[in-house]
């Protein structure tokens, strides 16, 4: 962070969404400035992966602003939200299961393809030579994340914490502006979570992503995250650098819980 | 004793004794089956995409050839009127997709499957309505289809080939090949397959659901015109012939819902194993064997193979 003011990328403003009667998130404002790694943790049901549901458009808050890119925008779809560059990972891994690790980084690059059918049907000409510069790319990822003797598996056959890294290159191949991880070292042992947070500091650092990441793990929260946003019931209760943030009360009261 | 010897021996006597006739037999079982593989490919197509089991297949394929020779009966020259009904097959895509499909984006599979039972009637209704409802002649002559037959002499027999047959059969073999080709290595066709393994997955990568499913209902009415084509040549374009698209069921459970080989092997082994069966063991049940062996040779399958022949592997992590 640097003296002149941190350009923000993506902004939400007094945010409430609720599901019939119930209220996953109540008046929840925060901002992600461009270049950093932002965490947003809190205790089970605290709402943060309905946070990044909004964000990438599956849910519609039914109050709030939403700026991205420094435009406010109105309901946007998933599909929308792809396409201005925000890439997101899922907490139960969604990949395409039949299809191999290289075919699903290649979806990552469905929007940067652009040719038409009429060429696609052809699979000729320009088409063509479209598909073997996106398959440049998708290789890179793959010698990128470690994962080359896996090219051509179907992932459905591939252990968890592989099947994570699969996730996290088809969504770098969209080279995101924003990306968003939900939980990217859930169930991971000692060994895998280092090479997930180092792939993510690369991708932060090489690559220039901008990254928002829930993580449940504390430790590996406070080594990444330039800042920490806490979530408890749907409502933010901290935002600060990590070292503020791990002395906070209400933080702690929230993990811990506290007598009465 | 007597059952089992024209089971089991008179009816591959007479095929070992006369093969020029066995030759014959094969010959317009493949044919039939060729054109039982693109039925069931348009059912794949959607299943594939959108996990809509389309029951108004059938009656896309006599919507389209109605089409094709009512605007031909309009006078619209036959390669105008195809073009035209291309469109319409373009026009209908976008208008499934548009009035019944994201309307009920995330319903139960049973709402969308009634959904198509109501396109059904709608297609059946508005086709009445704009081309009436009497039998109409294909336009095979206009369409550059070739007519008469070709007489081989092998086997020491004769076998006669219509040329209508190989020529329905290059255009399905084409069709498929081309089709497979597409969704194997093109990106729409690896969206589509995204599609249809994992929605929202698809979604966050930027893949239109929109833009899919117009594009397989599409392809799906293509298909749906060349097989209307096609059968309506053997016979006549009327709204009976929507029970051709019944065959497609066996050869769906044969080759898999998911399956586009499935559907063309599949396609196949119904095709010619119904002609075999009509030809050699339909006189001892006194004839109408074609009707129901096809649904038995899928129910057998179903016993040893729940998944069809290439349906996809069910790979589960325990």
């Amino acid at each position: 962070m640097s003296d002149t003011a941190p350009e923000i990328l993506l902004s939400l403003e007094h945010v409430s969404l609720a599901f019939g009667g119930v209220r996953a998130i109540s008046d929840v404002s925060f901002d992600i400035r461009k270049g950093e790694i932002r965490a947003i943790i809190g205790p089970n049901g605290a709402g943060k992966t309905s946070m990044l549901n909004v964000i990438n458009g599956f849910y519609h808050p039914q109050l709030g602003v939403i700026t991205f890119g420094g435009r406010a925008r109105s309901r946007m779809r998933p599909h929308e939200a792809a396409a201005q560059g925000i890439a997101r990972t899922f907490q139960n891994v969604a990949l395409f299961k039949g299809m191999t690790t290289l075919d699903n980084i290649m979806t990552g690059r469905s929007l940067r393809m652009n040719r038409g059918l009429f060429w696609q049907a052809l699979r000729h000409g320009p088409a063509l030579v479209e598909e073997i510069r996106h398959r440049e790319f998708c290789e890179e990822i793959i010698d990128f994340l470690e994962i080359e003797a896996i090219r051509k598996t179907p992932v459905g056959a591939l252990p968890y914490g592989l099947q994570k890294r699969v996730e996290l290159g088809r969504a770098l191949a969209m080279e995101p502006k924003l990306l968003l991880l939900d939980e990217p070292m859930a169930g991971m042992n000692r060994e895998e979570k280092e090479d997930m947070s180092r792939f993510i500091v690369e991708a932060n650092r090489r690559l220039g992503a901008t990254i928002a990441l829930i993580e449940h793990d504390i430790g590996v929260v406070m080594d990444l995250s330039d800042r920490v946003v806490v979530l408890e019931y749907g409502r933010k209760i901290a935002d600060d650098v990590p070292e503020v943030v791990k002395a906070d009360e209400k933080v702690i009261a929230a993990y811990l819980g506290v007598a009465h | 004793m007597n059952i089992l010897h024209a089971i089991f021996v008179d009816p591959f006597a007479q095929m070992i004794s006369a093969p020029d006739l066995l030759v014959q037999t094969v010959w317009e079982g493949f044919v039939g089956g060729v054109l039982y593989s693109l039925i069931a490919l348009g059912f794949v197509l959607i299943y594939k995409a959108s996990g809509v089991f389309n029951f108004a297949q059938g009656i896309m394929m006599v919507f389209a050839a109605l089409t094709l020779v009512g605007l031909h009966e309009k006078g619209a020259p036959a390669w105008i009127a195809l073009a035209l009904t291309v469109a319409i097959m373009y026009a209908l895509a976008v208008g499934v997709e548009r009035v019944v499909l994201r309307p009920l984006v995330n319903q139960p599979d049973i709402i969308l499957l009634m959904a198509t039972f109501g396109l059904t009637y709608f297609l059946i209704g508005f086709g009445e309505l704009v081309f009436g409802g009497n039998p109409k002649a294909m336009i095979t002559e206009q369409l550059f289809l070739p007519s008469g037959a070709i007489d081989l002499s092998i086997l020491g027999g004769k076998v006669t080939l219509q040329k209508l047959d190989i020529a329905a059969a290059a255009i399905a073999l084409v069709m498929v090949a081309g089709l497979g080709l597409f969704f194997q290595k093109t990106r729409i066709g690896r969206a589509l397959r995204a599609v249809a393994d994992d929605h929202q997955a698809a979604l966050s990568v930027g893949i239109s659901l929109n833009q899919i499913w117009v594009v397989v209902w599409f392809a799906a009415g293509v298909v749906a015109l060349a097989t209307g084509i096609m059968w309506g040549a053997r016979s006549d374009v009327s709204f009976a012939l929507q029970v051709v698209a019944l065959k497609a069921l066996p050869v769906l459970i044969l080759g898999g819902l998911t399956s586009i080989p499935g559907a063309i092997v599949g396609g196949l082994i119904i095709g010619i194993g119904e002609k075999l069966g009509e030809f050699y063991w339909g006189p001892l049940l006194g004839g109408g064997i074609e009707r129901w062996l096809a649904y038995f040779i899928a129910l057998a399958f179903l016993l040893f193979r729940p998944q069809g022949l290439f349906g996809e592997r069910i790979i589960e992590r325990i």
